[in-house]
């Protein structure tokens, strides 16, 4: 009998461990170790970070749905990995410390013979001085944008009594990623103060480490409309002067007080901003699993990236942007040390950047980092799962499955306001997520595929997508039907 | 003044941009056009996710 041990149970744990379980059957284990009671679906938190939505609205316990699907749960978080085993025996296992309630502390050796680092990320709140410090609120976690509805409320009565707000929204690093739920999150403030009827005293700004708006971490992307082919800062300008929202872009914030913020711009020069609400992404970090050898010596910088993101088959030497190609992006998310070691969502490093790297002359970078989340995260997923299953199942030399961003698309609705008949969404197409500009000289896409538009059927599809993927998750019948 | 063009201020950052007029936001929320578009979008959604399987 193989063990298969997930790391993680987000979107593309939760995806790598309930098809696991499926293709393997009862003759194999599946464990997933994830600090986490609840699964989250993630794109929802920013709902719940208006008032929108319930924590339990986005959230379900996890023990039923594993104990369901024959998959052992550890709620614990891994701390190390031991690829090569121990001195006393060859067998490779991960070092997990339990955070279920009544078992804190106690830690635990799982060996494994295939492993899936699915971790996601770590927020780093600690990069940006301050940014930890509560001044400013996220919607990272179902529980951070219930706090962060609880502080919009707060802003929104005092504007009911006649005070003027200014809300500060985006990134709080220059290294982020995420500027896509930032961008939904502004733009739900927007629809909620309009909905109070607030809307005549709010300044609402936008701040980011994009080196323009539309970037969202992907190098933006073009789109075809009315016989154009038009980039998506056009639109991204469009829907922030229609909803009066003015914009800071290319920026590192490099402090955080109350009511205050410190950043460095593209072109060196430095600015504060105030604010009275402020809700700033983190930049992701690995979660800062260690990797230890046969005699105990670490080998962490063998195993992870220095960011702390698992290597995996990508061309981690491209070097400047003139360099990159599709091609350096990983296809089967394998560790190149060892090949019972897999990487997935968040959790794998990338060979380098989507968007251009830039930074300010004092020598700041300032660029978002790629995006691997939501439908490209689940297909990494579910490639991972199928490759493993069919090395156990077929054998060792089956042949790995594939999942290159660099060949996949991504469907990617992002809410500009909720309501059935007053919501509107930027439902979006982007094909392939990473750009491949050999293959498609100019725009780096398929502009067939790749395309956008803002309206009320978005926020409706926006809204379904809600409950299958929740539906998906719970693996309720038919669920294998529903695609990542 | 057009409401939708009052939020552009001269020479200042949307000053180059596009913005939509009364009848493309009308159309927005117009529900018997976005169901269309609700059919359209996800027939398009469909099509790239299996291009990406």
């Amino acid at each position: 009998m193989a063990r298969v041990v997930i790391l993680g149970g987000g979107v593309s744990g939760h995806t790598a461990a309930t098809f696991a379980a499926k293709w393997l059957g009862s003759a194999h284990e599946v464990v997933v170790v994830t600090p986490n009671s609840k699964w989250n679906w993630i794109p929802s938190n920013i709902w719940v970070g208006v008032g929108e939505m319930s924590k339990e609205e986005v959230t379900f316990d996890l023990a039923p749905v594993y104990a369901k699907a024959g998959i052992t749960y550890k709620q614990a978080k891994a701390v190390s990995l031991n690829p090569e085993g121990s001195e006393s025996s060859d067998k490779p296992f991960v070092t997990v410390e339990f955070t279920q309630e009544g078992r804190e502390g106690e830690s635990e050796d799982i060996e494994y013979d295939y492993v899936v680092n699915a971790t996601g990320p770590k927020l780093n709140f600690g990069a940006t001085p301050g940014l930890d410090a509560g001044h400013t609120v996220s919607v990272c976690t179902a529980d951070h944008a219930v706090h962060a509805s609880s502080e919009f409320k707060k802003s929104i009565e005092r504007m009911k009594s006649g005070e003027r707000q200014k809300f500060l929204i985006g990134t709080g690093h220059g290294m982020c990623t995420c500027q896509g739920a930032a961008f939904e999150y502004i733009f739900n403030i927007e629809h909620e103060l309009t909905k109070a009827g607030v809307r005549d005293l709010a300044d609402i700004k936008w701040i980011s480490n994009e080196s323009f708006l539309g970037d969202f971490g992907m190098g933006g992307l073009h789109m075809k409309v009315g016989g154009y082919t038009v980039s998506s800062k056009i639109f991204t300008e469009s829907l922030f002067t229609e909803r009066d929202v003015s914009w800071i872009i290319g920026a590192h914030v490099s402090k955080v007080e109350a009511g205050r913020i410190e950043y460095e711009l593209l072109d060196g020069s430095t600015g504060e901003e105030e604010f009275d609400f402020s809700m700033l992404i983190p930049p992701f970090a690995g979660v800062g699993l260690k990797a230890y050898a046969k005699d105990g010596s670490d080998i962490t910088s063998t195993v992870f990236a220095p960011n702390g993101f698992m290597k995996v088959d990508a061309n981690y030497g491209a070097g400047s942007y003139e360099n990159w190609k599709a091609s350096d992006w990983p296809a089967t998310y394998q560790n190149p040390t060892y090949d019972n070691m897999f990487a997935c969502g968040i959790a794998f490093a990338p060979p380098h950047g989507i968007s251009k790297p830039m930074s300010s002359p004092n020598g700041t970078p300032i660029n978002p980092t790629p995006p691997r989340t939501g439908m490209p995260s689940g297909i990494i997923g579910k490639a991972v799962a199928h490759s493993i299953c069919d090395k156990i199942l077929k054998g060792e030399n089956a042949p790995l499955r594939e999942a290159s961003m660099a060949d996949m698309g991504a469907a990617c609705v992002a809410s500009a306001g909720k309501g059935i008949f007053d919501g509107t969404a930027a439902a979006m197409t982007v094909y392939p997520v990473v750009p491949d500009f050999e293959k498609y000289p100019g725009t780096g896409r398929d502009t067939d595929y790749t395309f956008g538009e803002v309206g009320l059927a978005g926020h409706w599809i926006k809204h379904i997508l809600h409950h299958m993927f929740i539906y998906k998750a719970k693996l309720k019948p038919g669920w294998t039907l529903i695609p990542e | 003044m057009k409401k939708e063009e009052s939020n552009i201020k001269a020479y200042e950052q949307n000053y180059t941009t596009m913005v939509p007029g009364a009848f493309a936001k009308k159309m927005r929320t117009c529900v018997i056009w976005q169901f269309f578009r609700f059919i359209v979008l996800n027939i398009k959604m469909l099509i790239v996710v299996s291009k990406s399987h």
